[in-house]
C-alpha cells in the first residue's frame, strides 16, 4: 500500500515524515518540499510526476541518501537515514539503493562487464562471486553478449540496461530511477519500462521513479504528483482533492 | 586492489596528454638530476682521505696570495713527496671569448707533482731556459691554430695597468688520458714575478703538494693549517676537486643558481601536472558523482585521483632518470676540465624519483580534494 497521508502503519519498507527541503538563493528562501509524508511497501513501484522545477529530483536525492533534508525524516527498513553520518550514509546507499539517472551513468573507460562490477568492488565478495552476481544481473536485463562492449559501443537503450544491471547487482533494498527514459526513443522506452516492471513483478524489486512522460508513469503501480511540495494522488488531483499534510 | 582496472582505464582516457605530461615528467626529471649532479660534483670532495695530491689555498678565498716562502716550509713537512705552486694569470688573448685558464707555473717542481701531463723532453728544456716562454694544452694550440715557435700575446689587466705580455709557444702538452685536461696555458714563475707590482711579487696563488702516501692525506692537511694558523697567511688544505669546485664557484654563485633553476623546474612541473589533474577531474564530474551515489567514500576518490597522478609521476619519473642515466656520462665527458667529474650516484636516482613521486602526490591533492568534496547532487545537476 502506498499513501501520502502520513498515516501508514509504521510497517511500511520506506517512511517518510514531514519530509522539508529548503533552498537558499540569494536571499530569498524556495521551499521545494513542504512537509511531505510518504508510505511505500516493499514490492511496490511508484511513480512521481510533476512539472519541470516541482522537486522530484530533490524528494528522489533525499530518499537515496545523496542529500539532506532541511526537516522530517526518512525511515528505510527501520534505519532512520537523515540523522546519519556522511561516510555511514556513503555505506548505507552502497547496501541499500540501486541509482538509475537519465545520464551519466555509465564510466566510458570501463566495458559493461566492469560498469556492472563497480558496486560489488565495495563488498567482501571475491572475484569469483562477482563474476557470477555480474552475469546473473547481464542475463536479467539480457545483455550477457554484450559484457565486453565500452558504453560508446551500446545504444542508449542498450546503456540504460546495464546500468539497470548495476543497479541491481548487488540486491539493494530499493531502486530509484530518475527519468530513466528520458533520453530515449520510444521503441527503447519501451524495453526499459517492461525490463523496470519485470523486476518488480519477477523479482519482487521496491521501485521507485520520476518521470514526466504520462505513458511511461501508467506503467506504475501508483502514480503520485508532487504539487506545491507535497505529494498528491493522481486520482484525487483529478478529482481536485488535496491529500496529505497540506496545512 | 580491486580498483586497479579503472586506475588504469582513467590513465589511458586521453592518450596525448598521458604522453605529453608523461613526457614534461621526463625532461623535468633529467634537467633535475643534471642539477643535483652538477651541485653535488660542486661539494664533492670535502673528504681529504684518500687523497694522494692535496691544495694549499689562502683561508680567505681563492683571489687572495700567500708567501712563496711557504714551499719550503711545506717541503719540509713528513710524508710531503712534493711541491709546486701555481697563480691564476687571467689575461685575455684576442677577445674575451676566447677563454682558456692560463697557469703561472712553478718549472722546477711542475713535472713531478703533475706527472699526467706530458711535454716532449726537448721542448720543456727549452720552456725551462726561455723566460718569456709557455706551454699550451693540445686543445688550446688547436683551437687557434698555434704552433711551436709562434709568439702568443696576451693582454692582461689582472696585475697593474694593462698591459699585453708577450710568449714564445715552446711546447704543446698531452695527457695521458685521452679526456685529460688538455685546454691550458702555462708560463714561468720567474718572468711572471719580475714583471708583476711590487704587492704581488713573492708571492703563489695556491700550493700543489704530492704526497709520500695517500694514508697521509688527513695528518698532513692539519700539519699545514695548524703550522700557518693565527699568521698573516692562514691556509686552507684541500683535495682537488674541492679546489676546482671553489675555483668554478669564482665564476659564480653556482648553487644559487641551481637552486634557481632546480626550483622554476620544480614549480612548473607541478603547475603543468596539476593543471592536467585538475582538467581531467572535472571532465569527470558527472562519473565521479555516479561513484559517489553507488557507495563509493570521499576517501576511495581522494585515493583513485592520487593513484592516477602517482603512477603519471612514476612512469615519467623513471623514463627521466633513465634518460639522464644515459646522458650524464656523455655530458660529463664533454666538460672535463670545466667542471669536476658529474657522477649520477644511487642516491641520486632515489632522489630523482622521491622527487617525482612528491610532484606527483601534490599535484593530484587540490583535484584529488576537491573531487572529494564535491557534493553528488550538485554534480548531477551541472548538466
Ligand atoms: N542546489 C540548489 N540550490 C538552489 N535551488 C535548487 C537547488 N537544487 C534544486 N533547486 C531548485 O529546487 C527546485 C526543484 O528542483 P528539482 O528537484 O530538480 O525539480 P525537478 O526534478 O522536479 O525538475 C527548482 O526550482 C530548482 O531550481
Ligand atoms: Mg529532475
Amino acid at each position: 500500500m502506498i499513501r501520502v497521508d502520513g498515516q501508514g502503519s509504521g510497517k511500511s519498507l520506506i517512511q517518510v515524515r514531514g519530509l522539508t527541503k529548503t533552498y537558499r538563493r540569494g536571499g530569498e528562501e524556495i521551499q521545494v518540499l513542504q512537509r511531505l509524508n510518504l508510505d511505500v511497501d516493499k514490492g511496490d513501484f511508484v511513480g512521481f510526476m510533476g512539472p519541470s522545477g516541482s522537486g522530484k529530483t530533490t524528494l528522489l536525492n533525499l530518499l537515496g541518501g545523496l542529500d539532506v533534508p532541511s526537516q522530517g525524516s526518512i525511515t528505510v527498513d527501520g534505519d532512520e537515514i537523515t540523522h546519519m553520518s556522511g561516510s555511514k550514509l556513503t555505506q548505507w546507499r552502497a547496501r541499500h539503493v540501486g541509482f538509475i539517472f537519465q545520464m551519466y551513468n555509465l564510466i566510458p573507460v570501463l566495458t559493461a562487464f566492469q560498469n556492472v562490477e563497480l558496486p560489488l568492488l565495495l563488498t567482501k565478495l571475491s572475484k569469483a562471486e562477482r563474476r557470477k552476481h555480474v552475469e546473473t544481473a547481464l542475463n536479467v536485463v539480457g545483455l550477457t553478449n554484450r559484457m565486453n562492449h565500452y558504453p560508446r559501443q551500446l545504444s542508449g537503450g542498450q546503456e540504460q540496461r546495464v546500468t539497470i544491471a548495476r543497479a541491481i547487482v548487488s540486491d539493494p533494498t530499493f531502486l530509484l530511477c530518475d527519468e530513466p527514459t528520458g533520453d530515449l526513443d520510444r521503441k527503447s522506452a519501451d524495453e526499459i519500462m517492461a525490463l523496470i516492471e519485470e523486476l518488480v513483478a519477477n523479482h519482487g524489486k521496491t521501485v521507485l521513479m520520476v518521470t514526466h512522460d504520462a505513458v511511461v508513469a501508467a506503467r506504475a503501480h501508483t502514480t503520485l504528483h508532487l504539487d506545491k511540495g507535497v505529494l498528491v494522488e493522481a486520482s484525487k488531483l483529478e478529482q481536485g482533492v488535496v491529500a496529505g499534510g497540506v496545512a | 586492489m580491486k580498483f586497479r582496472s579503472l586506475i588504469f582505464a582513467n590513465l589511458f582516457r586521453k592518450k596525448v596528454r598521458l604522453t605529453l605530461t608523461i613526457g614534461s615528467f621526463a625532461i623535468a626529471l633529467v634537467l633535475f638530476t643534471f642539477l643535483a649532479v652538477v651541485n653535488s660534483a660542486f661539494s664533492r670532495g670535502i673528504d681529504i682521505a684518500g687523497a694522494d695530491r692535496l691544495v694549499i689555498v689562502n683561508r680567505i678565498g681563492l683571489i687572495q696570495t700567500m708567501p712563496i716562502s711557504y714551499d719550503d716550509q711545506v717541503r719540509a713537512i713528513p710524508g710531503v713527496k712534493f711541491v709546486t705552486h701555481d697563480h691564476w694569470f687571467g689575461g685575455v688573448y684576442q677577445e674575451e671569448k676566447n677563454f682558456f685558464p692560463q697557469f703561472v707555473i712553478d718549472v722546477e717542481n711542475h713535472r713531478k707533482v703533475y706527472p699526467e701531463f706530458i711535454v716532449p723532453d726537448d721542448q720543456w728544456n727549452t720552456f725551462v731556459k726561455d723566460q718569456q716562454g709557455a706551454i699550451a694544452g693540445a686543445t688550446t694550440a688547436k683551437r687557434f691554430g698555434w704552433k711551436v715557435g709562434d709568439r702568443i700575446p696576451i693582454k692582461n689587466s689582472l696585475y697593474g695597468p694593462t698591459k699585453t705580455w708577450e710568449f714564445n709557444l715552446d711546447g704543446i702538452y698531452h695527457t695521458a688520458k685521452a679526456d685529460g685536461d688538455q685546454g691550458q696555458f702555462w708560463l714561468q714563475w720567474k718572468n711572471f714575478d719580475e714583471n708583476v707590482p711590487a704587492v704581488v711579487k713573492s708571492t703563489a696563488g695556491w700550493y700543489i703538494l704530492k704526497l709520500d702516501s695517500p694514508d697521509d692525506a688527513v695528518r698532513v692537511a692539519k700539519t699545514i693549517d695548524a703550522k700557518f694558523a693565527n699568521s698573516s697567511y692562514e691556509t686552507k688544505t684541500e683535495t682537488e676537486s674541492a679546489f676546482a669546485a671553489g675555483f668554478a664557484k669564482q665564476f659564480g654563485n653556482i648553487e644559487f643558481l641551481i637552486l634557481t633553476i632546480g626550483s622554476v623546474v620544480f614549480f612548473t612541473l607541478l603547475l603543468v601536472t596539476g593543471n592536467t589533474m585538475a582538467i581531467s577531474v572535472r571532465e569527470r564530474t558527472g562519473e565521479l558523482a555516479v561513484l559517489k551515489a553507488i557507495g563509493v567514500t570521499d576517501g576511495t576518490i581522494l585515493f583513485l585521483v592520487l593513484a592516477e597522478s602517482t603512477v603519471i609521476a612514476l612512469f615519467g619519473g623513471l623514463l627521466g632518470l633513465l634518460l639522464a642515466w644515459v646522458a650524464i656520462p656523455v655530458i660529463s665527458a664533454a666538460v672535463t676540465g670545466l667542471l669536476p667529474p658529474l657522477l649520477l650516484s644511487k642516491t641520486m636516482l632515489s632522489l630523482g624519483l622521491v622527487f617525482a613521486v612528491f610532484v606527483g602526490v601534490v599535484s593530484g591533492l587540490l583535484p584529488g580534494i576537491s573531487a572529494m568534496r564535491m557534493r553528488v547532487v550538485n554534480a548531477l545537476r551541472r548538466v
